[in-house]
This record gives C-alpha cells, structure tokens and sequence, in this order.
C-alpha cells in the first residue's frame, strides 16, 4: 500500500459562530491525485487554506510525510514541499512572464538568494524558459501579466508554484476564469506535468467532467464535513453528494 | 552587462568631477549638500521598490552626523573616511535593531512608526543640552587621510568626496537592484502573497531594504555635517525626512543617477525659490513636485528607464 504523504486527523477550525471545518480526515497517497467539490462555503478553500498555512485549524494534526505542520506558517510549508495555486491567479502584475518564472526559480532554488548575482542572467532566464516551455507559455515571456489571458495566468500562477521541489501541489480551483474550451487543455497539460513528476495532487473543483476525468479519488464537502470520500463514479453516485453539492448533475 | 555598469559609473564620476573645476564655490556646496540628501533619499527608493515609503530617514540622517560630531569632538578623529565609516556602522547596528521590527508593518503604518522614531531622537536632542540642545553641536573641517587641506581646496575635496561616494554606493544599489534579491524586492511590492507562497520571507526583504536605507541615511548626514560644520536636532525633524521622501517621488524607483538628479533639482528650486520668493517658495516647491507627479508618476526615472512592456 502507497504512503500517506498527507494524514488530516480530526481537523476542525471555525470563524465565530460558523463551522467552515468539522471532524476532518483526511490521507492522501504519494502520486495520488484527489479533486475537492463542494458548494460555496462548503470547506474547500478552508481546508486548502489549513494545509498551506494560511490559517490555524483550531484542533487536529495534519502530518506532511510523518511530520506535524499544524500551525506552521506558509512560507514554512512551502519550504517543506507542499507548493499551492490560487482561484484568482497570484503574480506580479509589474514585472513579465519572465520576470514571474525567474523570482519563483529563484526563491525556489536557494533560501538566501544572492544580493550580487543577476537575476536576468542567462543561467537564470534559461530555468525560467524551460518551464515557461513545458508549460507552453513561453511565447509570452516578455509580456506584463495584465496583457495576458485567464488561462495563461492560470498556467504561470501553478508554473511559479511548481518551480521548486514539489511533493503536494493543491490547486484552488484551477480552471476558474478560464475560458471552456482552454480547461481541458489546461488540465491535460497540468495533471500530465505534476505526473510525470511524481507530484500528489489535490485540487478544487465545480466542474464535474473535470473532476471525473482527472481524480483517482474525490472528496465530497458539505458545510464543513466531508460527507464522501471515494472513487467518482461512486462519490458522484452518492445520494448525499447529488443532493448537496451536484443538485442531481452526475 | 556588468561592462555596462561599470563604464557608466566612470562616466558618472567624471561628469561629477568636472563640477570640481566648472562650478563656483556656492554651487559646489550645494551640489554637494544635493548629493549627500540623494544618498538618505536613494536608501527610501530601496524600500520603495518593496512598496514601503520611510518618513523617518532623518533618524539616520540626524543619528550620523551626530555620531561624526561627537566622535570628532570627543576623540579628536578628524579622518572623514574614518568618520563615515563610523557613522555608517552606528546606523548599521541601529537599523539592524529597527529593521525586522518595522518590517512587520506595511503602508501608512510603517511610514508612522518609522517617522515616530525620528521625532522621538528629535525630541530627545533638543532636550540634551550637553549635546547642545537645539542649538546643536559644530564639528571642524575633516582631515583627508592627514592632509589638511582649507578654503577652496577643502570644498573641492569634500565635494569629490562626495561624488565618489555617490558613485560607488550609487553602483552597488543599482547592482542590487538588479540582483535575485532586488527582483524579490519588486515581487514583493506588487504580491506580498506570492512571494510568502514561493517560500521568501517578506519581512526579511523588507529588513534588507531598512537597514541598507539606514547606512545611507548615516553616509548622508556624516557628509551634511562635516560640509555645515554644524549639526543641530533638526537633522531628524519630519520636515527634513520629507525631503528625503520628496526626492524619492520625484525620482521614482526606476532609476538610481535620477535620485540625485532629483535632490539636485530640489535644492535648485528651493535655492532660487527662496531667492526670488522668499515669502512663498514652499508653494513654488509644491506646485514643482504636483506637475512631476501629473506628468511623470514613476518619477523621473521613467523617463531614461522603463519597465519592460511600457515602451509597447
């Protein structure tokens, strides 16, 4: 049986009077990719948002390969291997494709980048173009990110998160923003990428034939509990799940 | 690329020192005063590139020539290389202390905290009468590496000083501008978010930024100092790191020559203003600093060097 690289035990974490995490556990397998559904407000954003750092769940352990980051800080976590994309796409609006790709390659590759050497040198334009390249978005390189479209940025926002040495990647709803015909390319070429790479995934996600065509396993919210968790077919079967979160759409 | 750098920084110091034999005396010390202001200012464009603006750079300003005066005056160094590296490392250990604790506060509250702690070194010298009070303290003419030089010569030599150090710091910051670090310190004033979720410590960039700022905050008040000869708690008062915040706006964060350019401009204006309009030259000074705002909201900077895209 495959490792649990990411082990959630008895997650919980509540804002006021509202529970937006409950009884959560969860244990994701090395390579392994896991799709989040959900309704709005259901958990999933909190539930990334715990992983990654942003927030503290208020009790519970989340064990990354058999160590505790509970409460641990974003940028500790990141450091650790577990990288994350956001709904709406994270760059630097200032500064270009390129740019983008060479501060991620750059802070990906050292915790104490150098005061002295270039950022635009070739050794560093080259790295930033090899997955600008394998991302199919190098022909944009030398355009300032508003100029570009959602699913450019989508792919350069997941590009900068996966520069580095990634074990986890949990992406926030990857194909929001994008136009229809570009969300199954951009799945394609993401999920083949993180693949290849050996990289466990867990991404958010409201469009079904999304989650059905790329999860091995999917894990079903509804107002903060995970009411299933299991293969599509079966998850998007569940009556529970066509009753709270697909409204009979499976 | 380095080539480049390298060839303008020469070309610069020989521009700079050809204003040792062109410019009459009265020029010469204002150039020179310009100079050592666009050293405190070029410490602000430094944290302005991570989208943080100091109001209180005067803290550092003041904390140097203080440092130069006391140590000139209670040891008897009159060695001006001696005095600015002093200086320097004061401001250095001072910074290191503020710095991560500033870093962690972001727009108008860092620029408050940070003004705060100058006002607070104000108030406090202006009460110390055995440092003068607000009458200040004076510091005689500097020595250079024992010559003793007076009159002219003296002002030639604080003035080439004064380039040299422009030149040589000017060089570095624009190295660092362009380094792994500087390039974070961009991500960072455009996606603080970001830069956290790649693995980057903003609050350690911005502490960088803080305690570079806070050498050449101290360079720069050393050099005031020493061309005054006199130094008093004004050095820290707001009004003073205003200026410095006003050469970085009106410099931008684009260019490093178009800070000095900047402070340069400034002193100009103020000096004819006050000249001319001796009643309203702050008003002249405003509506100076608005029309660079309307025409050239990057600064100056943005006329010679634009971010990629912008020429499209």
């Amino acid at each position: 049986m495959t490792q649990a690289v990411l082990d959630v035990r008895d997650v919980q974490k509540s804002f006021g009077a509202v529970t937006a995490a409950k009884d959560i556990n969860v244990s994701v397998p090395e390579g392994a990719v896991y799709s989040l559904i959900g309704t709005n407000g259901a958990g999933k954003t909190t539930f990334v948002n715990m992983v990654t750092g942003y927030i503290k769940p208020d009790s519970g352990v989340i064990n990354f390969a058999g160590r505790n980051i509970t409460g641990m800080g974003p940028r500790q976590i990141t450091r650790l291997g577990i990288h994350r994309s956001f709904q709406i796409a994270q760059l630097c609006n200032e500064l270009t494709v390129e740019e983008n790709m060479v501060v991620a390659a750059t802070i990906h590759k050292s915790a104490r980048p150098s005061f002295w050497r270039n950022a635009h040198g070739a050794e560093a334009r080259e790295r930033a173009l090899a997955t600008l390249e394998r991302f199919r978005i190098a022909e944009h390189r030398n355009r300032l990110i508003p100029e570009l479209s959602g699913g450019v940025k989508k792919l350069l926002d997941i590009a900068m998160a996966i520069a580095g040495q990634t074990k986890v990647m949990l992406l926030d709803e990857p194909t929001s923003g994008v136009a229809a015909d570009e969300k199954f390319p951009i799945m394609d070429l993401v999920i083949e990428a993180l693949r290849a790479e050996g990289v466990t995934v867990i991404f958010v996600e409201h469009d079904m034939d999304i989650v059905t065509r790329y999860s091995d396993r999917v894990l079903a919210f509804y107002d903060g509990r995970i009411i299933a968790d299991d293969a599509p077919e079966e998850v998007l079967s569940d009556p529970d799940v066509q009753r709270y979160v697909t409204g009979g759409a499976a | 690329m380095r080539t480049n750098l390298m060839l303008s920084a020469v070309g610069a110091f020989v521009l700079l020192a050809a204003g040792a034999v062109l410019l009459p005396d009265w020029a010469m010390f204002l150039c020179a005063m310009a100079l050592a202001k666009g050293l405190v200012s070029l410490g602000i464009v430094g944290m302005m590139r991570g989208g943080l603006v100091s109001f209180g750079q005067g803290l550092y300003y003041c904390l140097g020539a203080y440092t130069a005066t006391l140590v000139a005056g209670q040891l008897g160094v009159s060695d001006i290389f001696l005095l600015t590296l002093l200086s320097a490392g004061v401001c250095l250990v001072v910074g290191a202390l503020f710095g991560p604790l500033l870093a962690g506060y972001r727009g108008i509250f860092f620029a408050m905290l940070s003004l705060a702690l100058s006002m607070v070194l104000y108030g406090t010298l202006a009460k110390l009468t055995v440092l003068g009070g607000t009458d200040g303290l004076n510091i005689g003419a500097p020595t250079f590496f024992g010559w003793d030089p007076e009159g002219r010569a003296l002002q030639t030599a604080l003035y080439l000083y004064v380039a040299v150090l422009v030149v040589v710091a000017g060089t570095l910051m624009r190295i660092y501008f362009d380094s792994e670090q500087g390039l974070i310190t961009l991500a960072t004033r455009d996606n603080e978010l970001r830069v956290e979720y790649l693995g980057a410590s903003v609050r350690t960039v911005m502490s960088y930024n803080y305690v570079f700022g806070a050498v050449l905050g101290g360079i720069g008040g050393t050099i005031a100092a020493l061309a005054l000869g006199h130094v008093d708690p004004e050095f820290a008062f707001w009004t003073t790191s205003g200026e410095f915040v006003f050469v970085a706006i009106l410099a931008g964060y684009l260019s490093v020559p178009a800070v000095f350019v900047a402070a340069i401009i400034l002193e100009m204006v103020r000096s004819f203003s006050n000249l001319y309009f001796p009643n309203t030259w702050q008003l002249a000074l405003g509506i100076f600093l608005l029309i660079v705002i309307v025409v050239l909201p990057n600064g100056l900077g943005s006329l010679v060097r634009r971010r990629k895209g912008d020429a499209t």
